[in-house]
């Protein structure tokens, strides 16, 4: 697969993911830089980005990355956000780094890792 | 693959099948290879398994370094454990600079590193990263040689546990089909041989480490539980840690199969070999000298070693009590000047405590020390002490094996042996005398006025006629002088 980048686009009006409400930046979003680690273009690996892409989409009001690598061509790669299972979902941005394995079928379990969601749930 | 078409045709063992035979790879590990018959699988995985602390990590790194280093086959280690700079630092200890191989490209090390805190999973999911990681790593040295320790840790990282097993289950396929010979390290369970039931999976040749104390004294020990299409020793053999690496002693009863010498060797004091059928002991065979305290059992010893050596032969002393030094001191006083053979190369003393290792770590010391220095005499003095770290049975056990490891070498061996009270013979002492060719009983009698007589019986002394009386002797600075015969 090859290495695509879906950048921000315009901010929408939603405060509800802005949960800073910071007053000094007050129109600054967090950006969301993701990276999704894949083994070739598998039914798996294709799963798991259209699942992230509409996540993100839903959520991330288009302030957001994705960068996918795919490992078969660049191995190298693995080793330095310590990946071990495909598909792995790396959030790089916002600090601090969250890992997330599998398709990512699970919308409710993916928000959860991301952060946009607390575990005990507040929506 | 040659492998599992021959499995027990060991009689009938005709030079036809050898290209049938499992083909192994030596692990180059002193002594492991004597008792796997030949090493590892070769393009197969070998479970290394046993509790925290008994030297798995070390065990298998140290298969990938001197593959490297002595049979020119590149290893990859996959460290889920220790960190490259922990493993770095660890086997600096033992002696190897990996920093070295890894730069000569004889070595990699790939750090694998699962925080299940930080990880979410959803969905399905494989382990093609891993598999991904490893052949990078292989391809990047041309590697033959795998170590994945401890690869059960992704149990604990990952929580579906089907998962990981279906992909273990894949990863020992692809390894086999990568032709790499691997080793895996996991940790014992309870009931089963690893924690996570690995060698369902990995079952060709599994060895388990352990590492046992026994009244605050450790021993190592490795077993070869399993080992498919081959023949392999049964036993539990100890093995040492030191700064060479891991040594394991593959010595154990070996049976009575050695030839018995018909040389005679003098004890180094001509009037007890006068009484020794006038030629002295056989060549290979094992002398004990028992007595209470103070009746002159090392000075037979150092008479024994300094003949020894004024022959131009080798002798190996393991003093368990007095420090060189004193030995030699101490046997000046008795006409035996042992430092010239020292100063000469003929003569070694190894002297220790028995209580700073356990017996089978002497075990392996008296082997490896023997195997360096090759004597054609060895004295141990006194076995009593060895007692203290062991029971009767494990001492005489240890003995056993020693004895039949010197006899297969021709090595001749004298042991003292201190006994307590005067007359009756120490349990000890009786225990071990079956498997001593010749007895010597060293005593004192109390004549009551202010002296006391020195006395010698020679108990035993299988295969020639011998003299069985009572004989009186003396000490002096010339040396031991035996009366009343001729």
């Amino acid at each position: 697969m090859a290495t695509s980048k879906k950048t921000a686009g315009k901010p929408e009006n939603n405060g509800s993911v802005d949960r800073k409400k910071s007053k000094a930046t007050p129109f600054k979003r967090p950006v969301w830089e993701l990276r999704l680690y894949v083994a070739g273009m598998t039914p798996t690996s294709i799963r798991a980005f259209e699942n992230l892409k509409r996540l993100c989409e839903e959520h991330m009001h288009g302030a957001y990355k994705i960068q996918v690598v795919d490992l078969l061509e660049r191995p190298m790669l693995a080793r330095g956000d310590q990946i071990i299972a495909v598909p792995t979902l790396v959030r790089r941005l916002p600090t601090p780094v969250k890992k997330i394995i599998g398709d990512l079928s699970n919308t409710e379990r993916v928000l959860v890792g991301l952060d946009l969601r607390p575990a005990g749930g507040w929506r | 693959m040659p492998a599992r078409t021959v499995q027990k045709k060991k009689k009938t063992n005709a030079p036809d099948l050898s290209s049938l035979v499992l083909e192994k790879v030596p692990t180059g590990i002193r002594g492991l290879d004597q008792v796997t018959h030949g090493g590892f699988p070769k393009g197969r995985t070998a479970l290394v398994c046993g509790g925290p602390g008994t030297g798995k990590t070390l065990l298998g790194l140290e298969f990938l370094v001197r593959g490297a280093l002595l049979y020119n086959e590149p290893g990859v280690c996959v460290a889920m454990e220790e960190t490259a700079q922990e493993l770095v630092t660890n086997m600096a200890s033992l002696g190897y600079d990996l920093p070295q191989l890894i730069r000569q490209k004889k070595l990699a090390i790939d750090y694998v590193h699962i925080e299940r805190k930080q990880i979410e999973e959803t969905g399905e999911y494989d382990l093609e990263g891993l598999f991904i990681r490893l052949r990078a790593a292989i391809e990047q040295v041309k590697a033959k040689r795998v170590l994945l320790d401890t690869i059960e840790l992704l149990f604990l990282g990952l929580k579906n546990d089907g998962i990981v097993r279906a992909e273990l289950r894949r990863l020992f396929h692809w390894l086999k089909d990568a032709g790499v010979t691997a080793v895996v390290t996991a940790e014992m369970g309870d009931r089963t041989l690893t924690r996570y039931g690995l060698e369902e999976y990995v079952a060709d040749c599994v060895l388990v480490l352990d590492h046992r104390v026994n009244e605050q004294i450790s021993t190592r020990r490795l077993r070869v539980v399993k080992y498919r299409g081959s023949s392999h020793g049964t036993n539990e053999y100890p093995f040492l840690l030191d700064d060479q690496g891991i040594s394991v002693v593959p010595i154990t009863s070996m049976g009575l199969t050695h030839t018995a010498s018909t040389e005679r060797i003098s004890s180094g004091v001509p009037t007890l070999d006068a009484m020794l059928g006038k030629k002295g002991f056989f060549r290979g065979s094992s002398v004990l000298i028992t007595g209470t305290a103070g009746t002159g059992k090392s000075s037979f010893a150092a008479a024994f070693a300094g003949a020894t050596c004024a022959r131009g032969e080798r002798a190996l002393y393991f003093a368990y009590e007095e420090s060189p030094s004193q030995i030699l001191r101490n046997m000046s006083s008795v006409g035996q000047d042992l430092e010239k053979w020292i100063s000469r190369g003929l003569l070694r003393i190894h002297a220790t405590r028995p209580t700073a290792a356990g017996l089978e770590s002497h075990l392996a010391t008296v082997y490896n020390e023997i195997q360096e220095f090759k004597p054609t005499v060895v004295i141990i003095d006194p076995i009593t002490n060895l007692v203290a770290v062991g029971d009767l049975h494990s001492v005489k056990a240890m003995l056993t094996r020693l004895i039949d490891f010197l006899k297969l070498k021709h090595v001749t061996a004298m042991f003292t042996n201190l006994v307590f009270g005067s007359g009756i013979m120490e349990e000890t002492a009786v225990g071990i005398s079956s498997l001593m060719d010749t007895w010597v009983v060293l005593g004192d009698v109390d004549q009551g006025e202010s002296e006391r007589m020195r006395t010698l019986n020679l108990l035993k002394s299988r295969g020639m006629s011998h003299d069985t009386r009572m004989h009186r002797f003396t000490l002096s600075d010339k040396g031991i002088e035996i009366h009343g015969n001729k």
